[in-house]
């Protein structure tokens, strides 16, 4: 269990000054998967938002150290760090203790990076990999993902006069990698610190690889007003839309379950990428997205009582 | 200090293979490719029976393979991988960060064909296709050369005033599975002449934290670009040089930027690279026999490329062939060519210089198809004039 108070006293483990937008959500979850660890870490991202807004020469955001290749090999970068940690310290040349995370955005991780993902997880490096999901290409403006819900009007999957915005539904990631049958798997969302916070210190507890999918409300491809940022990865909690649970060797937990289900529509109607689905004629569309929230719901909560 | 040499048969594979053991290196990312995969498969075997101190990563791609070179190099480890033709093209973007971040990876390249039609036998468009993505590019004839150009590219990759990834190639098939007499140093030898590994940074450095592949705007990125071809312009081909005299005093072999053979008093010279300099050679030496005076540039850097020297050695030269084992598809000949034609530009006496592709795909090149580009240069030397068709096919059903 974290401890705010505890959290504040690390300082800025993220350094001001970077040039995220107003009302991004990520630099939240960094901050938070950051100060979750009291051993030093050596991090590595994917070309995307994250990357382009942090390390912009000759600056840097970050405090630990850091390294950025190319886009789709965040994984397999950072599983060449970890490779030199194991093969230094094994033959003595390296003496600290150091763990390892690689980011990616939802681009970076459940498309083009998905190989280099699974490849790196299946070889069982000591990482953790933790996907900043907010659902779209944002970094190059707004084109629809594997992550991208349906209905969502993405620049490349525009709502018109004959298409609803995307047509498919999203990738399930996280089952993806719970399928890989790693130590450990989470889901997790910036609005629930604590829960983020716990997820990263288990995942980094773990002997071997751990993969967490953060939900990460994006101000410009959600298109909401900058101060609801963590409103709305409450609302993905709440709706179930984005249920928090965790994989441990196998064993599923739900985390959070929500009182009363917030009904997919309060939190679709928030975000302008949805707007068209509450035009006459669409209502289908958003009771295909609620059947959809509902079945994946029970499902889990099916397996987390195995 | 006496070194020790041991002269043994090994296939071109098996020479690298042995060079990477004594090598020793840190970290080895690995994914299989005909015709390379037997290096590593080797190298595996030594990672197994514990003979190497090597992490052994075996990627699920060409791409990460390199992904986690530079992840390890930048991580301050000694890291190399292998590869060869489809295997190098997809790690093409992974070439250019590579350089980019000036980390010395060192990679044997066993030259084969590149797809379409796929095709798993020699040619050189794989290391050719690479040529602009900021490597060092050294080229061998044989099994003997491959093993002695692989640990003087530690040498030369580590060096403070190159700091560039290093790709070692040999001919696939015709040397990588070719069983020839090589012979093979100590490890304490070759240890000693390569000596440790001392990063300038490294990622692992927590007390000293750097951020590695940072984001350059229009402020910065032509800096760092301009930085990365210091070594290419100044410095990387005086590097090789020296790191060759010191292989040459302690293990008795001496290589070149390129060999000239039987270049001074040629009045026809070819130019060429790899295993086919073997072939020529003796072709050569047939037609001197004959009181011909016949040539041959075998280049063994190809990058950067020795430009003034090869204008030199072919100063007094009538008639040059460049001989490309790859089509440039530009419309004007191989790279060998484009390089060979712009070498010898300011010479006083401009040779006429022409270029024959020849072996794509593994394509034989035989001792005739030599003799018959001698025999077209000594035409063109004795009607005195620049043919009207430069660049032509060698070995080719048209």
């Amino acid at each position: 269990m974290a401890n705010l108070k505890e959290l504040a006293k690390k300082g800025q483990t993220l350094a001001p000054g970077h040039r995220a937008c107003a009302g991004c959500t990520f630099p939240i979850i960094l901050r938070q998967v950051l100060a979750a660890s009291d051993t030093p870490l050596v991090c590595g991202c994917a070309t995307g938002c994250m990357e382009v807004t942090t390390t912009i020469f000759p600056y840097t955001a970050w405090k630990t150290p850091f390294i950025h290749t190319a886009f789709e090999n965040s994984a397999a970068t950072v599983s060449g760090v970890e490779a030199a940690y194991r093969s230094l310290k094994r033959q003595g040349k390296y003496d600290k203790e150091v763990k390892f995370i690689a980011f990616g955005g939802d681009g970076g991780t459940y498309d083009i990076g998905l190989q280099s993902l699974s490849g790196a997880m299946e070889r069982g490096h000591n990482m953790l990999y933790v996907c900043y999901n907010n659902e779209a290409y944002m970094n190059t403006g707004i084109q629809r993902s594997s992550a991208t819900p349906k209905g969502a009007d993405t620049t490349t999957s525009p709502a018109g006069k004959v298409k609803q915005g995307k047509a498919q539904f999203r990738k399930d990631l996280t089952e993806v990698m719970a399928a890989h049958h790693i130590p450990y798997v989470a889901q997790a969302a910036p609005s629930h610190w604590n829960d983020l916070v716990t997820k990263v210190q288990k995942a980094l507890a773990v002997d071997g690889p751990a993969f967490i999918n953060v939900i990460m409300p994006c101000r410009l491809g959600w298109a909401y007003q900058p101060q609801y940022g963590m409103q709305m990865a409450r609302d993905a909690v709440n709706s179930c839309y984005w249920p928090l649970y965790e994989v441990e060797n196998g064993v599923y937990k739900i985390n959070v379950k929500p009182k009363e289900k917030m009904p997919i529509a309060e939190f679709l109607k928030k975000q302008t990428k949805f707007r068209h689905l509450f035009r006459p004629g669409n209502e289908a569309i958003i009771e295909s997205i609620q059947a959809d929230v509902d079945k994946n719901w029970e499902a889990l909560i099916k397996r987390s009582e195995l | 200090m006496a070194i020790t040499k041991e002269r043994i048969a090994l296939t071109g594979n098996e020479a690298i293979s042995m060079a990477m053991k004594q090598i020793n290196p840190d970290v080895c990312a690995a994914y299989p490719i005909t015709p390379a995969t037997e290096v590593m498969q080797i190298f595996a075997t030594y990672v197994a029976d514990g003979l190497v101190d090597t992490e052994l990563v075996t990627v699920e791609s060409e791409h990460s393979a390199m992904s986690a070179t530079i992840g390890a190099a930048a991580a301050g480890a000694r890291s190399m991988t292998c590869t060869s033709s489809q295997g190098l093209a997809l790690m093409w973007e992974m070439l250019y960060i590579a350089a980019g971040l000036r980390l010395p990876i060192v990679m044997p390249m066993v030259n084969r064909a590149l797809s379409s039609p796929i095709n798993i036998h020699c040619d050189h468009s794989d290391s050719m296709g690479a040529r602009d993505a900021g490597w060092v590019q050294i080229n061998s004839e044989n099994g003997q050369e491959a093993y002695d150009n692989l640990i003087q590219a530690m040498r030369i990759a580590e060096h403070p005033d190159v700091l560039l990834p290093t790709m070692v190639t040999y001919d696939g098939f015709i040397i990588s599975h070719a069983m020839e007499p090589v012979d093979i140093y100590s490890a304490e030898d070759v240890q000693s002449f390569i000596g440790p590994y001392k990063p300038l940074y490294s990622v692992l450095d927590i007390d000293h934290p750097i951020t590695v592949g940072a984001l350059d705007f229009t402020d910065y990125y032509f800096e760092h670009r301009r930085a990365l071809a210091e070594p290419m312009l100044n410095g990387a081909l005086r590097v090789i040089e020296e790191v060759s005299v010191d292989f040459a005093k302690k293990f008795g072999r001496k290589y070149d930027l390129f060999e000239s053979y039987k270049m001074d008093d040629a009045e026809v010279a070819i130019v060429v690279l790899g295993s086919t300099a073997g072939t020529a050679k003796v072709v050569i030496d047939e037609l001197r026999s004959k009181g011909v005076k016949a040539g041959m540039i075998k280049i063994r850097v190809f990058r950067p490329f020795p430009y003034k020297e090869l204008a030199k050695a072919l100063n007094g030269v009538k008639a040059v062939a460049a001989l490309d084992r790859s089509d440039g598809l530009a419309g004007f000949g191989g790279p060998v060519f484009g390089e060979v034609r712009s070498a010898l530009y300011d010479s006083d006496k401009r040779p006429v210089t022409v270029d024959y592709v020849y072996g794509l795909g593994g394509r034989d090149i035989n001792m005739d198809h030599i003799s018959t580009v001698y025999s077209d240069l000594l035409a063109i030397v004795r009607e005195g004039k620049t043919p009207s068709q430069l660049v032509k096919y060698l070995g080719v059903r048209e």
